[in-house]
């Protein structure tokens, strides 16, 4: 019975009335193609030009990858992967491979999907290094830190630990790469001199393991820094305020290239009179982490201006105290506000770790430039520059791919940018 | 409320004054709150009662004139600030829960980090005030699946899980659909039942004349009239009372 519009009173005899399905698409693929693709003259001629220009483009692209001279690629793949790291030492960096794989599986066994979806990216990328003819020990390697990826995720499914052991045992990690890359600690200042193996000079870390040093830990310093310089210019106590306000301004307006030349002339200054003269590695990291914080403030601070009152007003009214209050309500909801302005940062950081080779350091670009200048590739027509710059650009991809995809799984799972 | 062996002055207000620059919010505010009193401030908007009400936990700083909350002076000492937001609770118009936590955890999180519960304990407290408030089933949700009047039920239990010895209420009511207005209302009356002291901002006219034991009416940050609600909406002295009444009582 439909309503009689017109009637003045009238009940509905029906209410409520359950739910009923929604009408089936009629479409199927045909019908789609037909009403997006081919939907009159006009669009018809355009996608079949689309089509054309997308076929060239790919065929072209496909048949030069195929015929391209990869040999520059592939007889440095040492210096692309370790850089000028001493030949009969690369058992050191191997080492610090399998700790992070093992690590990094038991990570994605206790702290679930997203982990688990780039310890599996991560174990795809070793699987295949490990079936490439890159040399006997190398895919041995490969092989053995799949599986430790493997060994570690179900020891991390099955073993109750807690998240802050694990957490200690990533910071452990940090320090263990740096002993052991270096071959033993030396501090002259505090009289420290250890080794196990002859002690490597960082300036020849290289390629992409340097590169990842360099993302790693200024991602993972530069992130609090930037989180205290955003609460400090919201701060109420001047000091604090003006000097993160100055700080966050200042380093902004300048190129990163800049504080880079900066830090590799002038950070002695900077130091206590009496400490040694930090290697190149150290002073570019310090410049790449004061760097990224200051962005990252930016991006920390909208997400804090974005968090309604309320929730400050009923964290205090609760009497939370300050910490508390940043750290269980304010930080979580700001933070996630904005993953995308964060992660987007983390990947120009990545990205950014390309300049040190214009200060020396041979992180990954500087290993393309200088297998590009070896003598052996100069009879080649067009010289070794497309391959090896693409084979440069991919692994960048590669990486940041797996930040971004990282993101948006992080999104998804907190529920975020739905609303 | 018959006399009790506590009935001593809990809030005392005496010349409260506040600008917001050259605005002034409240003129010479004076209040005096009893232990286990329901006070409701009824008036129009603008009046100065939210701001009035928020000075008392120190959401908002008074300029001048003097509030004393269980003894201790409101000042801009820091301590007296925290002992004294751990006595009050207050509960806002926009329910204000954490959106990331659970109603378990939105209810256990203070206790737990200020109070120091621990966290079994903290838990049982808030299933008891859950059943309280009559919606323990909801535990496991978080706020954004509830309904308002849900919403606003769990903000009175999380502010309850401190054991406050007053409760603040900013306009509990007013954003919630009227079906759910109600529920809301019989939580706070159980709550006024059970002894609490309780500072209520609302315009909910029927609460104030059930429950309140004083009726504070304030207009332009002062306080016009207070009286008790018989003689309150009975007969109104000032003339500006009467003629609000007259608006609200249609």
């Amino acid at each position: 019975m439909t309503t009689d519009i017109h009637s003045a009173n009238w009940v509905n005899p029906n209410h409520p009335t359950p739910a009923g399905k929604p009408p089936a698409t009629q479409v199927g693929v045909v019908g789609w193609l037909r009403a997006n693709l081919f939907s009159g003259v006009g669009n018809s001629i355009l996608t079949l030009v689309t089509l054309g220009v997308v076929y060239f483009v790919l065929t072209g692209l496909v048949r030069w990858l195929l015929g391209a001279y990869w040999e520059p690629v592939w007889a440095n793949r040492k210096l692309f992967a370790v850089g000028p790291y001493p030949t009969d030492q690369l058992r050191q960096p191997a080492a610090v491979l399998l700790v992070v794989c093992a690590l990094f599986g038991v990570s994605a066994g206790r702290w679930g999907s997203i982990i688990r979806s780039l310890a599996i990216g991560l174990g795809a990328l070793l699987s295949v290094l490990a079936i490439l003819p890159i040399g006997m020990q190398a895919q041995l390697l490969m092989g053995v830190a799949v599986a430790l990826l493997v060994i570690g995720y179900l020891v991390g499914l099955k073993v109750p630990i807690a998240t802050r052991w694990l957490m200690l045992a990533w910071l452990a990690s940090l320090v263990f790469t740096a002993i052991v890359l270096r071959g033993g600690i030396e501090l002259p200042r505090l009289g420290i001199a250890w080794s196990f193996a002859p002690l490597v000079d960082p300036g020849l870390y290289g390629g992409l393991m340097l590169t990842m040093i360099l993302a790693i830990v200024g991602i993972t310093l530069s992130f609090p820094l930037g989180v205290m310089l955003a609460l400090g210019r919201r701060s109420t106590m001047p000091v604090i305020k003006y000097f993160s306000i100055i700080y966050i301004e200042v380093v902004r307006g300048v190129p990163l290239i800049t504080i880079l030349f900066l830090a590799m002339a002038m950070l002695p200054l900077f130091l206590p009179s009496g400490w040694s003269s930090p290697p190149g590695l150290v002073r570019v990291l310090t410049a790449i982490t004061l760097f990224s914080a200051a962005y990252l403030a930016e991006n920390v601070r909208g997400g804090l201006q974005a968090l309604p009152n309320g929730q400050y007003e009923a964290a205090e009214a609760l009497g939370l105290r300050h910490w508390d209050k940043l750290r269980f309500i304010i930080l979580p909801q700001a933070l996630t506000k904005v993953i995308p302005a964060l992660v987007g940062q983390f990947i120009g950081l990545f990205k950014d770790t390309s300049l040190a080779s214009l200060v020396g350091l041979l992180e990954l670009v500087g290993i393309g430039k200088a297998v590009i200048q070896q003598p052996e590739w100069m009879g080649v027509p067009g010289g070794a520059a497309k391959e090896v710059y693409i084979f440069v650009a991919f692994v960048f991809f590669i990486f940041n791919f797996g930040l971004s995809f990282a993101s948006r799984k992080l999104e998804t799972k907190l529920g975020v940018g739905k609303r | 409320m018959a006399g009790h062996l506590l009935s001593d002055d809990i809030i005392v207000c005496n010349g409260v004054n506040k600008w917001y620059g050259e605005f002034q919010a409240l003129k010479n505010v004076s209040l005096a709150v009893k232990r286990q009193e329901v006070v409701v401030i009824i008036g129009p908007s603008g009046s100065g009662k939210s701001t009035f009400i928020r000075t008392i936990n120190r959401l908002e700083e008074h300029q001048s004139g003097e509030i004393v909350v269980d003894g201790i002076p409101l000042t801009r000492d820091v301590r007296n600030i925290e002992t004294i937001r751990m006595e009050t609770g207050m509960v806002f118009q926009q329910f204000n829960l954490f959106p990331h936590l659970t109603v378990l955890q939105n209810i256990t999180l203070a206790p737990i980090q200020v109070r120091k519960m621990k966290k079994k304990d903290a838990e049982a407290l808030a299933m008891e005030l859950l059943i309280r408030v009559k919606i323990p089933e909801q535990a496991a949700k978080f706020p954004g699946q509830l309904s308002g009047g849900q919403q606003q039920r769990v903000a009175i239990a999380r502010a309850l899980a401190m054991r406050p010895k007053i409760m603040l209420f900013d306009e509990p009511t007013s954003a919630l659909d009227p079906e759910m207005i109600r529920e809301v209302l019989e939580v706070m009356e159980d709550l006024a039942e059970s002894g609490m002291t309780m500072l209520v901002v609302t315009h909910e006219m029927g609460f104030a004349r059930g429950v309140a034991d004083r009726v504070v009416f304030m207009d332009s940050g002062e306080i016009v009239e207070i009286g008790t609600p018989e003689i309150f909406f009975g007969n109104p002295q000032h003339d500006r009372t009467k003629l609000f009444l007259q608006q609200i009582l249609k």
